[in-house]
């Protein structure tokens, strides 16, 4: 058995609005240093005996867990 | 895992001295968790059903009273309303969201239980002050946990309340309150019929959501609240739609014997309930009921309250029917039950017998609990002091300003518009004038909806205060032109073991039992939440009156706020010095004392006959009810609302202060075309009703003549923006 | 005379399909069914209708999972040989996921639900869905939105804007477009657009529960209404 872990951004140029709301609150909490924050998901998918190819992966990214127009996305595969 | 005690599972020793007793043996751990969950507070109502006899609860209009899922009347058109209000406090204090989201989500099934559509959604919501932190971010949480779950499920939300007071900081209440329609002879209920019929568990798996959830709603929150955080159930309004959509389907092709939601001791108590109600018994098959953990053991199936899930029971012969329906909706749907005639809830798993419990004892066989009355030792001193130092009236605009950027006065439309309240083409208006209104197609009828409660005059004086909450939500309903024609009440109070809160609850159900009487509107359905307490610290005795209207002609219904420049207004009702509990005493002095505002019940069924008879023959063309803030607030809604000024004049004995913000009761402000005035006035003392000349709408002020004007800007943007600023990020 | 047929799919957790079917049936009685998500072929219709709601509980992302519904590859079919389709909120969110419509809706700048009746510019009155309103005419309708902020790159909104393809923008009352008149932050402050070929309409607002004075605002009725004409005119 093996995991994908999958990480969604917004892509750089997309306005990203929970992004500013939060730099701003961290900013308010005293974290001044922080320039950016974008915020994305966290895509985990368990992947029973199979086909495991990156192409395969990558097809499932693009065709459904992601928006390509606004999103970015990068994985690792893990062991079970 | 260690077993719990009875102790820690929250029975005492005559419960459990009792559940031997009905056993005639010692229970198990699964029959004690059973027990558990379903002698809970909440579950049971232990502590409030004798005081709840005290409701008139039946009438003319009345097909269904408290018993059941939710309450029903009759609106003709062979139609009729299904109406509920239920509290969801405790967990909304731990995690906001999901408390608030799934308390919508619960009251939606107990109303779709009735076979019922959902048309709409209101909520009553009380915290503390918005100016502490922790405060904004439950208030935050709740909002868009109710709009998340509300918006996503696609019934509108169309009218609410929300307050803030210091009593409420630690313990925060959610009230949400759903109504539906059904055709009259397609009402369900929820007693099990038919020895052999099937029960269904349609929807989300089981798991491990609200262990004990319904034991944690009956006690008190203190610091180990937190850890017991994982008790919080998560909502998903998706599956709540296509759950509601199979079952309204199923309904309509007639597949369903009896319906019950699973909320509070889940399967446990809608198995149980379910035997109960139609005296018969129940056998469950664990084996078959589908979960999300697969570890979980038997007592932790059988109290689960995960979410979306509805027990349908069926004859076997449409069992495959059933299943058709639900696999089209793409929900899960298993047959976990059947109907037996032993009168006992059975529990199987793989044909081993795991527990056996008379259903009915379960049900209804709580000890009475041994609850005393007293008044608090503080109450007198509380009442006897009643000076309110005024300011000079050089500060009476700048008071008005403070007025109505307090947080309980300003607008709500921070909340509201984050309501989808127009789904379904039926809401008539914005849902900041006193009720909402729903047409109801294919008549000529509207339904007029509100919610209200005042926690602070209950404290002061809890039978009056009763009074008042049911007075003034029926007042409210009849400024719309709608006259009323049931209540679902959700009373919200401390600890009933301490003799002082189990007194407030005493007098609080007196009162509105008597206002309920005198004003002819029955209590048909609601829910008690007990225990809201913070460190030994008790919220106000809080009971919220939800409640429910008919306007027959919908073409005549009425709006507050003003309309034409050159209509003259008038005060219907009479103003006394009453500011102890109001608005006013909370922003000059910081606390609440003295006696509350007086009620007259007579004269408040005066002022309900005389506008419903001004509505009716077209005579005024805006009506507001008078309640917190006086007629200050009043007036200055009518204007801003309406977007026009008004020039008004106090003629009056008392103090500028007292006349603009006192809370006197039974008190309407109204505004109607000159020509009308005669036949107004004649209409007026008809009814014996008061009736002072005000002033006349006009201009872009809001000028009160030898005390201050107000430019209808200034006071707009002191009423709009307190809550947007408030809340900024 | 003809009589325009009309679907609208309902997907689940569409929940605005009751709201639209009453307002095309009752309010303007035209011929008007349901088309549940699984049924392969939509049939003989002159227009399609992706109505609003929460379709697969807006999970993923709104319209993500609902574009690959059994249906839509007829509605793809349908729309790509010149069927009228109309996409209402969350059904403006399948098409742009489809790939029907250019650009994305995400979540509103102030991260709030917003329901709130705005008012519109028309901006295009020379389409099936425009055509019985002026150039230029402001108009008003209700939003409920979490999720109404339409992105795109910049070549997009400039293709969009020389092509006449965006039909209704964000105003205040004059018909003035700014920021404050902007509820959720929609670049160029884009409610509705076109496709190039000028059959497929996405918008924001909703229409359907704007076809009564009583409720708020009768103006959606002129989105439908044009519909319904130009079938007829055009069958």
């Amino acid at each position: 058995m093996k995991r994908v872990l999958i990480y969604v951004t917004p892509k750089a140029e997309i306005l990203d609005p929970a992004g500013l709301a939060t730099q701003k609150a961290l900013k308010n909490l005293g974290y001044d240093n922080v320039n950016e924050v974008r915020i994305g998901k966290y895509i985990h998918l368990t992947l029973d005996d199979g086909d495991y190819s990156d192409a395969k992966i990558s097809e499932m990214c693009d065709r459904l867990l992601t928006n390509p127009i606004i999103e970015d996305y990068f994985f690792e595969v893990v062991d079970g | 895992m260690k077993e719990k005690s009875y102790e820690e599972l929250g029975l005492n020793k005559p419960e459990y001295e009792r559940i031997v007793e009905i056993l005639g043996r010692e229970p198990n751990y699964l029959e004690l968790n059973i027990f558990a969950a379903m002698w809970s507070e909440h579950c049971s109502y232990k502590s409030s059903k004798d005081l709840l006899k005290m409701f008139p609860n039946s009438g003319p209009a009345i097909l269904q009273g408290p018993g059941e899922n939710a309450g029903i009347f009759d609106i003709g058109d062979g139609l009729a309303v299904a109406m509920k209000i239920e509290s969801h406090n405790h967990p909304s204090a731990v995690e906001p969201y999901q408390g608030a989201a799934t308390g919508v989500g619960g009251i939606i099934r107990d109303i779709v239980a009735m076979g019922a559509r959902p048309i709409a959604l209101l909520n009553s919501l009380r915290f503390g002050s918005l100016d502490r932190p922790r405060v904004r971010y439950l208030f935050d949480g709740v909002v868009a946990g109710i709009a998340g779950f509300g918006n996503c499920i696609g019934i509108p939300t169309i009218a609410g309340e929300v307050y803030f007071e210091d009593s409420y900081e630690g313990n925060p209440l959610i009230n949400a309150m759903c109504v539906g329609i059904v055709e009259k002879d397609k009402i369900l209920k929820s007693g099990a019929k038919g020895i052999g019929n099937v029960a269904v568990l349609v929807g989300s798996a089981t798991g491990r959501d609200g262990m004990h959830g319904a034991a944690f709603a009956s006690e008190e929150l203190d610091e180990k609240s937190e850890e017991r955080r994982p008790s919080v159930q998560v909502g998903d309004p998706f599956m709540g739609k296509l759950v509601m959509e199979a079952c309204l389907e199923m309904l309509e092709r007639g597949l369903i014997v009896s319906l019950q939601d699973m909320g509070a001791a889940g399967i446990t108590s809608s198995t149980s309930e379910m035997a109960a109600k139609g005296s018969m018994g129940i056998d469950v098959h664990l084996e078959n009921i589908v979960l999300r953990e697969l570890s979980m053991l038997p007592y932790e199936i059988m109290v689960s309250e995960s979410q979306e899930r509805m027990l349908v029971l069926t004859k076997p012969q449409d069992l495959g029917k059933v299943y058709e329906v639900c696999a089209r909706w793409g929900v899960s749907a298993n047959a976990i039950a059947e109907v037996t005639d032993n009168g006992r809830l059975k529990v199987f798993k793989n044909g081993e017998l795991l527990a056996d419990i008379p259903a009915v004892d379960l049900m209804k066989g709580t000890p009475k609990p041994d609850l005393r009355s007293e008044p608090p030792s503080w109450q007198h001193e509380l009442n006897s002091r009643s000076e309110i130092d005024l300011l000079p009236i050089s500060e009476i605009k700048t008071v008005f300003l403070k007025m109505l950027s307090s947080t309980n006065n300003c607008s709500k439309q921070w909340v509201y518009s984050q309501y989808d309240y127009v789904i379904g083409t039926n809401t008539i208006g914005l849902p900041s004038a006193d009720s909402a209104v729903i047409r109801i197609k294919g008549t000529n009828k509207a339904l007029a909806f509100k919610v209200d409660g005042n926690g602070g005059y209950c404290y002061l004086d809890p039978y009056v205060g009763g009074q008042i909450a049911v007075a003034e939500a029926v007042r409210n309903l009849v400024v719309r032109g709608a006259r009323p024609v049931a209540i679902t009440d959700c009373l919200n109070f401390g600890n009933p073991e301490k003799p002082e809160i189990y007194w407030q609850m005493e007098n609080c159900v007196s009162g509105m039992a008597d206002a309920c009487r005198k004003l002819h509107v029955p209590i048909i359905s609601g829910n008690v939440s007990l225990y809201n307490e913070s460190f030994g610290d008790p919220i106000y005795p809080t009971p919220v009156v939800g409640i429910a209207g008919l306007i027959d002609d919908a073409d005549l219904h009425q709006t507050p706020q003003f309309k034409n420049a050159g209509d003259v207004i008038y005060i219907l009702g009479n103003t006394q010095a009453e500011l102890c509990g109001s608005e006013l005493q909370k922003l000059l002095m910081g606390e609440i004392y003295g006696l509350c505002p007086r009620i007259d019940l007579q004269k408040e069924r005066a002022l309900h006959d005389c506008l419903l008879s001004l509505i009716k023959n077209r005579l005024i063309r805006s009506a507001h009810d008078i309640s917190e803030g006086g007629i200050a607030l009043a007036i200055a809604e009518c204007c801003i609302i309406g977007n026009i000024g008004a020039e008004v004049k106090a003629e009056s004995n008392l103090n500028a202060y007292e006349f603009l913000y006192s809370e006197s009761q039974s008190r309407a402000l109204v505004s109607l075309r000159p020509e009308n005035e005669e036949q107004f006035l004649e209409q007026c003392s008809r009814f014996s009703m008061s009736a002072h000349r005000f002033g006349t709408v006009g201009g872009s002020r809001i000028s009160i003549a030898g005390l201050f004007e107000v430019e209808l800007k200034e006071a707009a943007e002191a009423w709009h923006m307190t809550l947007p600023k408030k809340m900024e990020v | 005379m003809v009589n325009p047929k009309l679907g609208i799919v309902v997907f689940p957790g569409s929940n605005c399909d009751v709201d639209c079917y009453y307002a095309l049936k009752s309010v303007l009685k035209a011929d008007v069914r349901f088309i549940w998500h699984q049924e392969p072929v939509i049939g003989d219709l002159d227009c399609v209708i992706l109505p609003g709601g929460f379709s697969y509980g807006d999970y993923l992302r709104c319209g993500s999972i609902a574009r690959f519904s059994p249906v839509m590859d007829d509605v793809i079919k349908f729309a790509e040989s010149g069927g009228l389709v109309l996409g209402i909120c969350n059904g403006f969110q399948t098409l742009t996921e489809a790939h029907l419509l250019p650009g994305a809706l995400i979540r509103n700048r102030g991260l709030k639900f917003i329901c709130e009746f705005i008012h519109l510019r028309v901006e295009n009155n020379k389409t099936p869905f425009t055509m019985n309103f002026e150039n230029g005419q402001v108009i008003k309708l209700v939003i409920k939105h979490n999720e109404g902020n339409y992105q795109a790159n910049d070549s997009v909104i400039s293709e969009l804007k020389s092509s006449d393809q965006v039909l209704l923008r964000y105003c205040d009352e004059d018909g003035n477009t700014g920021d404050g008149a902007n509820p959720n932050g929609a670049k160029d402050n884009i409610a509705g657009i076109i496709n190039k070929n000028g059959n497929i309409f996405g918008l924001m607002p909703h229409p359907e529960n704007c076809c009564e004075a009583v409720l708020g605002s009768g103006d959606g009725m002129g989105i439908f209404s044009s519909i319904i004409d130009y079938i007829r005119e055009n069958r």
